[in-house]
């Protein structure tokens, strides 16, 4: 008997998420599994897992206390300092800039990102080590001055690899901004700052939004800025991660926070789609 | 406003030129420029160690990449014929694969190889006629798993806009004209998404070659190239890494204008026409 369209249209529609799905069930939703499971486990003597059913593991998370209070304060101090310096340039370029040559400006924001982290952030530890910046200052008499290792080293590292994700979400924002209402407000006499304050700004904010829960979520998980910049002083959950997976291999301990972490995430990632589902509807996101 | 915006660029782009500049030092100096050479880069062309992880960075890289864009490609025109229930669901996990942090997705796939391989390599021993039976571990296989989840979900996300943004019409016209499907899909479809899926390629590249952190998890004895410059770092910075990073942007670079280019194939040509 032959086929229907019907039923042709059914396989190969599964054909072609077949490989996908399967992708994704074994190395995202089954390891996924595998770690909640593991959180409930023991540590074996030898370093890593035993089966078992404790809660143990995450009540002791306390004892890691200081790695989720500097990740929770510093993300956001970080996406907000980003935030800080981004606006006006996304400003610049979507309202103020020569059109002709907007498309290289945005791009030079772009690239950036796509660029390895760790050459960017070992560009700093390499600028504000001891031969580097406090090099240069002794030469003029001032000494002993530490700027590698510290919480503002960490930040300036996350405000400089994290600016290009913050300044493309509030430039599209602005970028869709009708010209006509700024227009119409000068024509009714607004000066130029409560234009801003009353319509562009307003107007931009679910851009705002987007690239600030965007910049905090992946700062939550951050490893190499605090590892290269913070030298262990200053470490966020990303680092006591990989202390415990592969320093001090306790696996159901790692796993444990590993979960609370995608928790953090999550809840993260909800209130801020509520927060930007009240300000506006639109979530566009352009990162390429 | 314009001086800040000025100031803004210099600030993304002067550390950068640092490095760069300094992986042409003659002398050892980080601080010091005492004169141009490129014996760096000699030096760190003759690092068998350096050359070993750059071929294995590639390697992932390629494979993972390539794996993503197939799949996702094929995963981007599935989702549309799905009913919306089963579409959700793809695009929860896409978005999870997007979302969740790497630190997590590298644990969670170390957890769960390690325990597979615990089951499965005894069970391989068993049955093995010969003495020396396949011992499955970490390794290429991990990493290549790990970074074409992130990648199949950036593949999947952008050819899945490019497909939301081709007109039907052009489709429904071809099929009135009698052509197959198939025709449909090789003339039509396939020229339109190209651009997009080789965009979404290149930036899949570049993801795998430049991660370290999923890589740090799954990498078991391999090293790739950010594993052996994060190694480096920590024994001390030298202009040989100035040299290896240089080389590293200029790779990721050249990835990226080539994927920008792609993407904004059609909006160049509309701008230009106006």
């Amino acid at each position: 008997m032959p086929m229907t369209t019907d039923r042709k249209r059914q396989l190969l529609t599964a054909a072609l998420v077949a490989p996908a799905g399967l992708w994704l069930f074994v190395f995202l939703v089954l390891p996924f599994m595998a770690m909640v499971v593991f959180s409930f486990g023991e540590r074996a003597p030898e370093g890593g897992y035993q089966p078992a059913f404790t809660f143990a593991q995450f009540a002791n998370l306390p004892s890691r206390a200081a790695a989720f209070w500097n990740t929770m304060m510093i993300a956001p101090a970080g996406a907000l300092l980003c935030l800080i310096v981004a606006y006006p340039v996304a400003y610049y370029l979507a309202v103020k800039s020569n059109p002709k040559y907007r498309l290289m400006l945005v791009s030079l924001v772009v690239v950036p990102f796509w660029t390895s982290l760790l050459v960017r952030t070992y560009a700093w530890m390499y600028i504000l080590g001891s031969r580097g910046i406090p090099n240069l200052l002794s030469m003029i008499g001032i000494e002993d001055v530490r700027l590698l290792n510290t919480p503002g080293a960490v930040l300036l590292g996350i405000v400089y690899g994290y600016l290009p994700l913050m300044i493309m979400p509030i430039y599209v924002s602005l970028e869709k901004l009708d010209r006509r209402l700024l227009e119409a407000s000068a024509d009714l006499g607004a000066r130029p700052v409560s234009t801003f304050f009353s319509i562009t700004l307003p107007l931009s904010l679910p851009g705002v939004m987007t690239g600030v829960a965007l910049v905090t979520i992946l700062l939550l998980g951050e490893y190499l800025i605090p590892q290269l910049l913070g030298g262990g002083k200053v470490f966020f959950i990303g680092n006591a991660l990989v202390d415990l997976f592969l320093q001090s291999r306790n696996w159901p301990f790692g796993s444990a926070i590993a979960v609370t972490l995608v928790v953090v995430v999550v809840i993260v990632l909800t209130v801020a789609m509520r927060i930007a589902w009240k300000v506006s509807g639109s979530r566009q996101v352009d990162l390429v | 406003m314009r001086a800040l915006v000025t100031s803004v660029y210099l600030f993304l782009y002067a550390p950068i030129a640092l490095v760069v500049l300094f992986s042409f030092n003659a002398g050892r100096s980080a601080s010091e420029f005492t004169g141009f050479s490129t014996v760096w880069y000699g030096k760190a062309l003759g690092n068998t160690f350096l050359i070993t992880a750059l071929q294995n960075s590639l390697m992932i890289a390629l494979t993972s990449a390539v794996l993503a864009a197939v799949f996702g490609t094929m995963a981007a025109l599935g989702m549309q014929r799905l009913s919306s229930r089963s579409r959700a669901i793809f695009d929860g996990l896409f978005a999870a694969a997007i979302v969740v942090p790497g630190v997590v997705i590298g644990i969670a796939t170390l957890v769960a190889l390690v325990e597979v391989f615990s089951f499965v390599n005894p069970a391989l021993a068993a049955i093995w006629p010969g003495d020396k039976p396949p011992q499955l571990g970490l390794g290429y296989g991990s990493i290549i798993a790990a970074h074409g989840l992130f990648s199949l979900a950036l593949v999947t996300m952008i050819v899945k806009a490019r497909i939301a943004s081709l007109g039907r019409d052009i489709v429904e016209a071809s099929s009135d004209l009698y052509a197959t499907p198939f025709t449909t899909f090789r003339q039509i479809v396939l020229p339109q998404i190209l651009p997009s899926v080789l965009a979404g390629f290149l930036l899949a590249f570049t993801f795998s070659f430049d991660d370290f952190i999923v890589a740090f998890f799954v990498a078991g004895s391999k090293t790739t190239l950010p594993i052996y410059v994060f190694a480096s770092i920590r024994r001390g910075v030298t202009p040989e890494i100035n040299a290896i990073a240089t080389i590293v942007l200029v790779a990721s670079l050249f990835m990226i204008l080539i994927a920008r280019v792609l993407m904004r194939d059609k909006t160049t040509k509309v701008q230009a026409g106006e």
